[in-house]
């Protein structure tokens, strides 16, 4: 009875101690979380999101502690293309909904933070996502079954020692533990989660600030007006995000402090380890900044005055002046704490050690079904692209989601086969509108897999391009006759902390230079055969792709604007044509009709469009456009009377036109013919 | 100096032509075979011979055995033989019996071992020639590793003779060869020196030398007698190679300034023989000394450039200025003598240097020019298509007929009540715009219809319609009807077809007819007045009441051919009678043609609506029909030959019966018969142009095989079209018996133009993308970088996902400061501005 009871309810099955079953666990409901819940229920998968606040976006109801959000929210475009204006909107989750974007909520190209999370509620509750709110999982660990999509599966648990039994795990928890320095003296830091954001509170103040990002100078931002002076400093130099086009480095909107400080309106900024850093605090509660060299040789019992300073033995030491207030703004990390060891889930080197580690495909290095969605997942572009935010991780998400559907459901990457006649096309088509290309710029590319003999081809959106080798075995399509992978590129050496960008003739106007465009452009590769495994470890440092069998780049717009028929799309059709060997112009009916009376063979326009019916009969007014070109000739002026030779009048159109509409040898046979 | 030396420059001169010639009397087996008696017997005194000893060849020592084969010739030159010592098996003497010993390559002079060769320094003919040459030179080259060994050997010269000094990156190389086979035609002269030491050729004034290739200097000994003073040095410019070194030493061998005093026209020395300018400085009597170390001051700057001479003005009567003071002299011939005043000596050296430059300069132009030209055609349009729409762009288009649908219209305008027609485009496309323009027309021609609501989606604005509806072509056409269901156009694109289109697909496709002569008049025509301009063809399919498969197949055949055929059905009681009067028997089709008369039945044998479909074309295709360019491709489906009468108008009346016989023969199966009029289709006259070269007298009549072999065939014009002189033709035709007038071209459909070669242009620039195709150069790439790559390929290795962190983490800002902290005091002391 008491089974009967209390069947389906949480509460019961802890009761038993069973766990709950699910294919796919989604830990996270921030905008990441949220946004794979999207595609699995879209998809009709079995999934829950757990969510430790009892609102969806947690994290954003805390931070950015100003409250101003630095993810640019554009109102017009002067475009209606939705797909393109996504490219503007770096707020909106992906979905059928058209209430669900972000303009909608803020009419403020920064806007507030309590919109994003006034907007994930909207987004879970009006896509009735399956979010279980109030859970936070404290413990993951994985339990062996041959039977499981992944030869394990994981066993969830929250904070009510409830468990949970995934066969997927997709990590959407972002990066929320505040990164801390030990030093002595850190005791006398405030931490930005804490920090007062009330001006007043630092009226009169002198303060330091540790860390070189955009929450350390949106701290500043907000106390420059009312303190004696604010130092910054951190151990790399600063990397303003419009010199590196990376959207994590410093943005325009916080810089104020670099304006004061280049003005010598006493702020300032200095370079410099934060490990070698030491602070003392005086008896007037001032705190002094010294180095940790010179605390290893003090006498512990003495009091402040026997600690050796630098100005005592150099008087112009930087940062001698003592300060109020120390404020610690040095970022996030990655929540390790929860995965059992055997997960694997190892930090990343270097500068990544924020991040978990995970292949190109978004699946950790160490556990087989584990996915890392979202912030967490930057560690792919990290000082790259966007894929640390929500512009871009709403399409690496959506990548993610497509690898799941075809390794579990058979379901191949989407796509769509296209006569060759629509090649060029559908390249323009996608380089002009398409966000996720735009935004995850060399990260998520377009494939377009050639089917035999080059008559038609077959579009796969936004692939990850990291794993270009396993194309086959990720999406379920075959690339046995050569493919065409496009991305968006900057110039190889235009961006970067020290590069000026803005030097004279930074930008490249001429269709043959396109090659050395700097600002984000489309560059299209070809391979006749699908890259291996170990070209692609083996490809340089710096690109995302191996060497290609033919490049093309499509020159830089300043309008991002790719479709001038004779800069952009020319010389793009000249390409394909080069790598597939074929003729891919367009032809007016009657150039095909003459071609089907004179040549054994026709171009694919004139084949998969004229032969069928299909033909492109065009207006008289375009024709007489074309017969002056000198592409077509005009046949009804030509006098044709006597016996003369024919045709003497259209020099230009004689040579155009040499190899395709004189086609034939003519008398050749009379040879052949003689002999038998 | 200068005799012997011209001696060596003969006996070189000989030695290269029997380099260069010898290899051309042919490919003689030149080397000798001989047992070890035989061998130690034939050795002279004072003959060097190089030794392999073998007891039969291994398969391990054939490719060294093939390269001692081509280096004999080599060897020849230089008084060397090459013998193979075959040894007999049972042979334990020195050289045979240890196993050791084969593997190994013996050089003799006379009967004394010089030198034992381990086969694998021995790997092609430049290390063979290289190392014995070496072997044999001992003394005449010197070879040294250190500078102090240099330094000696230079002041030991001084006053004496001058020095060739050579670095070679390794010995066995083309140009150790080279070096060494010029130390053994000039080796008397001067000394030769070689290093593999590359600091020894770095200058320290100089810091360009690339240690990676090998140098020449020829250094200046015998002139300088200080011993503090380092002999001048002139380097060689050109790439180590027997002939550049020949030359280089030719030139360094040649007097410093030559005193001339003659006319300058007639002047010839080495240099202007090798190909180099000659300089005259005119000297004045009252000057001569001082002019004359002008010239010397000149000449060491020119040297290996130009030459330089001395011409006293007062020996020659020259027609120039008096006040010229140099000349120049090239090479060219014909090329006149240039005389200039000049101030410095600076202008002399600039005025050769600048020549070569500017030469150079030309060279690059004129290839870049070719490159131009090449590619002159590239960036201009040569789509007609692209072409015609972008000289139209300016032009607005009468586009107030036509409804401009959004996101928001567009579902509530497919519900409208009216029959919409949607063109779904892309305002960038070429052919959709062309097609818009198309569509224009259209709207004129349909004004006044009533029910048809004309309108157009930009994809490009509204791409979620777009993809909604399913569009994966521009431009797509699509016409919406109540209930929500939708038509494809996908018919010719101009203005008239589509016209038609709309018009008749607005009747339901079949049109049930309700009784026998609601279907008679159907079938004489008796349509709705707004249909009748369009029509030309009613197809009635007669079904008894039982058939409901083909009936159901045929209704679906309706829906397919809407728009293009009208269709109607009669299934009443009386259905069978109403057949009988055709002749044919339910299910049947009844096909009223509108310009011939009758009425013709066909019994409907087919079951699948795709086959009904297929026939009911088939059935409507005229027996001998006009060829347009908008109706050729119904007859190119056939797949047939074309019978086809090129005319000027209308076609005779006698030649249209005869014709007309012959295409009503059956089994007409055969081949298309059909004609054309140039008036109506004047791309007919391409087409002829194409056949022949001159216009033939109209009309022709022609036999293309377009589908198979493309030979075009004229029937004779002295006989006249009838139809058994058509058919005999054709017999001779089909026996091979008549020569075609010509063929048509089988070529492929290639890229009009080639694109630019991006890969290329980056090579030049981003090397280590380009340079080296990673599957097959993986490894040598961290090999070829030594240094730069040095600590990246372990973090590589590594980090194998990450190849961009690589660079970040050589350079990490503030890394260097880690734990440093009198740096980081240090480091804020040069900020102390803070």
């Amino acid at each position: 009875l008491s089974v009967a009871l209390c069947a389906g309810t949480v509460r019961c099955a802890m009761a038993s101690g069973a766990s709950l079953r699910r294919d796919y666990c989604v830990i996270g409901a921030g905008p990441s979380g949220l946004q794979m819940a999207y595609f699995l229920q879209r998809a009709g998968r079995d999934y829950v999101v757990f969510e430790r606040g009892h609102a969806p976006g947690s994290f954003f109801a805390l931070y950015p502690r100003h409250r101003k959000l630095i993810s640019i929210n554009k109102q017009y475009t002067g475009k209606s293309n939705s797909e393109f204006n996504l490219r503007h909107d770096w707020n909106s989750l992906l979905s059928h909904d058209r209430r669900l974007l972000f303009r909608r909520y803020s009419g403020d190209f920064f806007p507030h933070a309590d919109t994003m999370v006034r907007y994930l509620e909207d987004f879970a509750s009006l896509l009735e996502l399956q979010v279980q709110y109030n859970t936070a999982i404290i413990h993951v660990t994985l339990d062996a079954d041959p039977q499981a999509w992944n030869g394990h599966y994981f066993v969830l648990m929250d904070q009510n020692r409830q468990k949970y039994k995934c066969s997927s795990l997709l990590v959407a928890t972002g990066t929320w533990v505040p990164n801390v320095v030990n030093f002595p003296g850190s005791e006398y830091v405030e931490g930005y989660e804490t920090v007062s954001i009330n001006p007043e509170d630092f009226a009169g103040q002198t303060v330091l600030i540790l860390g070189r990002g955009n929450s350390a100078f949106e701290t500043a931002e907000n106390i420059l007006g009312v303190t004696n002076f604010i130092h910054m400093v951190s151990r790399s130099r600063v990397r303003l995000s419009w010199a590196t086009h990376y959207v994590g480095d410093l943005r325009a909107i916080n810089n104020g402090l670099l304006d004061t400080y280049q003005l010598k309106s006493l702020d300032g900024l200095l370079e410099g380890d934060l490990e070698d850093l030491a602070i003392v605090k005086d008896k007037k509660g001032k705190l002094h900044i010294t180095l940790r060299y010179y605390l290893e040789n003090r006498n512990t019992s003495a009091g402040i005055d026997s600690i050796t300073l630098p100005q005592d033995e150099l008087d112009n030491f930087a940062t001698r002046a003592p300060y109020d207030r120390v404020i610690r703004c040095l970022g996030w990390k990655f929540d390790f704490a929860i995965y059992n060891r055997s997960l694997r889930l190892m930090p990343g080197k270097g500068n990544k050690n924020k991040y978990p580690q995970i292949k190109p495909s978004y699946e950790s290095r160490g556990t087989r079904g584990l996915f890392v969605l979202g912030t967490a997942s930057h560690s792919v572009d990290f000082r790259k692209s966007a894929g640390g935010f929500i512009h871009g991780f709403r399409y690496t998400t959506r990548a993610v989601h497509r690898l799941l559907e075809n390794r579990h459901h058979g379901v191949p990457w989407p796509s769509t086969v296209y006569p060759i006649t629509q090649l060029t096309n559908s390249i323009i088509k996608r380089v002009n509108e398409a966000s996720g290309l735009y935004q995850m710029f060399s990260v998520l590319a377009d494939i377009i897999l050639l089917r035999e003999n080059a008559t038609a081809f077959e579009y796969l959106e936004e692939y990850p391009v990291g794993v270009l080798a396993e194309l086959e075995t990720q999406t379920g399509r075959k690339a046995a006759n050569g493919l065409f992978v496009i991305v968006m590129e900057y110039g190889r050496n235009f961006s970067g902390a020290d590069k000026d960008v803005f030097y004279y003739n930074r930008a490249v106007g001429e269709a043959q230079h396109a090659w050395q465009s700097n600002f984000l452009h489309p560059v299209i590769y070809y391979y006749k055969h699908l890259p291996t495994e170990r070209e692609m470890r083996l490809r340089p440092p710096d690109w995302p792709l191996p060497r290609p069998d033919a490049i093309h780049h499509i020159v830089e717009d300043f309008l991002t604007d790719w479709t001038a028929p004779n800069a952009h799309i020319l010389p793009l059709r000249r390409f394909l044509e080069n790598c597939l060997g074929t003729d891919l112009r367009n032809f007016f009916a009657e150039s095909c009709f003459l071609f089907a009376f004179t040549r054994q063979k026709l171009p694919p326009f004139c084949q998969q469009g004229y032969v069928r019916m299909q033909g492109l009969v065009g207006t008289k007014r375009l024709q007489g456009h074309a017969v002056e070109a000198g592409l077509l000739e005009n046949y009804t002026s030509t006098d044709f009377a006597g016996d003369r030779l024919l045709g003497s009048r259209e020099e230009s159109q004689e040579q155009l036109l040499q190899d395709h509409a004189m086609p034939v040898r003519p008398l050749q046979h009379l040879v052949n013919a003689k002999d038998e | 100096m200068s005799a012997p030396t011209d001696r060596w420059i003969c006996s070189f001169s000989l030695l290269l032509f029997c380099v260069a010639s010898l290899p051309m009397l042919g490919k003689a087996n030149l080397l000798q075979e001989l047992g070890p008696q035989e061998y130690f017997n034939s050795l002279q005194a004072g003959r060097a011979s190089l030794a392999f000893f073998s007891h039969n060849v291994s398969p391990s020592a054939q490719p060294f055995l093939d390269q001692i084969e081509n280096s004999v010739e080599a060897l020849q030159d230089y008084g060397i033989s090459v013998v193979k010592v075959n040894c007999p098996k049972e042979d334990v003497s020195r050289y045979c019996g240890k196993e050791n010993a084969l593997r190994k390559a013996y050089l003799f002079r006379g009967n004394i071992l010089l030198r034992e060769f381990p086969t694998d320094a021995l790997f092609d003919v430049n290390s063979i020639v290289a190392n014995v040459l070496f072997a044999l030179l001992f003394n005449e080259v010197k070879y040294v590793e250190t500078l102090a060994d240099l330094q000696n050997i230079e002041n030991s010269l001084k006053g004496r003779s001058n020095m060739v000094f050579a670095y070679v990156p390794a010995t066995g190389t083309a140009e150790h060869r080279a070096v060494m086979e010029a130390a053994f035609v000039y080796g008397t002269d001067h000394q030769f020196v070689l290093t593999t030491e590359a600091t020894l050729v770095k200058d320290p004034g100089n810091d360009d030398p690339d240690a990676s290739s090998a140098r020449l200097l020829f250094c200046h000994c015998q002139r300088g007698t200080e011993l503090a003073q380092p002999c001048r040095r002139t380097p060689m410019e050109q790439p180590l190679t027997l002939l550049n070194i020949h030359r280089h030493l030719k030139l360094m061998g040649a007097p410093l300034v030559t005193e001339v005093a003659e006319d300058p026209e007639k002047v010839s020395t080495v240099h202007l023989q090798l190909g180099l300018p000659l300089v005259f400085i005119l000297s004045q009597k009252e000057t001569y000394e001082a002019d004359r170390r002008t010239a010397e001051f000149v000449a060491w700057q020119l040297l290996g450039k130009a030459g330089v001479a001395i011409l006293p003005r007062d020996v020659v009567d020259l027609n120039v200025l008096l006040r010229s003071n140099v000349a120049l002299k090239t090479p060219d011939e014909g090329v006149p003598i240039k005389y200039l005043v000049l101030e410095d000596t600076d202008e002399v050296i600039t005025l050769v240097e600048d020549k070569s430059k500017f030469e150079q300069m030309q060279e690059d132009e004129d290839e870049e020019e070719e490159d131009e030209k090449e590619n002159d055609n590239q960036d201009i349009q040569d789509d007609q298509v692209v072409e015609a729409v972008s000289r139209d762009r300016k032009r607005e288009l009468p586009l107030e007929q036509i409804l401009t649908l959004t996101e928001e219209t567009f579902p509530s305008a497919t519900l409208e009540p009216a029959r919409v027609v949607v063109l779904f485009y892309a305002s960038w496309e070429a052919v959709s715009l062309a097609v818009l323009r198309s569509y224009v027309e259209v709207a004129d021609l349909l004004k006044g219809t009533q029910g048809i609501l004309l309108s157009k989606v930009n994809c490009w604005d509204w791409p979620g319609v777009c993809t909604k509806e399913n569009i994966t072509q521009f431009p797509t056409i699509k016409i919406y009807q109540k209930g929500g269901r939708s038509l494809t156009y996908n018919g010719m694109l101009g203005a008239e077809e589509l016209a038609r289109f709309i018009v008749l697909s607005q009747v339901s496709c079949p049109l049930k007819l309700a009784t026998v002569d609601e279907a008679e008049g159907y079938l004489r025509g008796e349509l709705p007045p707004e249909l009748s301009s369009y029509h030309h063809a009613s197809v009635l399919g007669v079904f008894s009441k039982a058939t409901s498969v083909a009936r159901e197949a045929f209704v679906e055949a309706g829906n397919i051919l809407s728009g293009h055929v009208t269709l109607g059905i009669y299934f009443e009681d009386d259905a069978l009678a109403l057949s009988r009067k055709y002749a044919v028997s339910p299910p049947a089709l009844l096909l009223a043609r509108s310009r011939a008369q009758s009425v013709e039945g066909i019994a409907l044998s087919k079951q699948s609506a795709h086959d009904i479909v297929q026939m009911i074309r088939y059935e409507l295709l005229d027996t001998f029909p006009e060829i347009t360019v908008q109706n050729l491709p119904h007859y190119l489906q056939l797949g047939r030959p074309f019978l086809i009468m090129f005319s000027n108008g209308d076609i005779g009346q006698m030649e249209s019966k005869e014709m007309l016989k012959l295409a009503k023969r059956r089994p007409q199966q055969a081949f298309v018969t059909c004609w054309l009029n140039l008036k109506n289709t004047p791309v007919g006259h391409g087409i002829l142009k194409a056949y022949f070269a001159t216009l033939p007298s109209l009309p022709v009549l022609v036999w293309v095989n377009l589908h198979t072999g493309g030979q075009v065939f004229r029937f004779p014009p002295d006989q006249s079209v009838t139809e058994t002189n058509v058919l005999s033709w054709l017999e001779k035709l089909k026996a091979g018996l008549e020569i075609p007038s010509s063929t048509l071209s089988e070529e492929e459909w290639k890229p009009p133009l080639p694109a630019y070669n991006f890969l290329q242009m980056m090579e030049t620039t981003v090397p280590e993308f380009t340079l080296h195709p990673s599957y097959s150069h993986g490894d040598t790439q961290e090999q070829q970088q030594p240094g730069s790559s040095e600590e990246k390929a372990p973090v590589r290795e590594e980090q194998p996902e990450e190849p961009g962190m690589t660079a970040e983490k050589g350079q990490s800002p503030g890394r260097d400061l880690r734990g440093t902290a009198p740096r980081l005091a240090g480091r804020e002391k040069r900020h102390s501005e803070l």
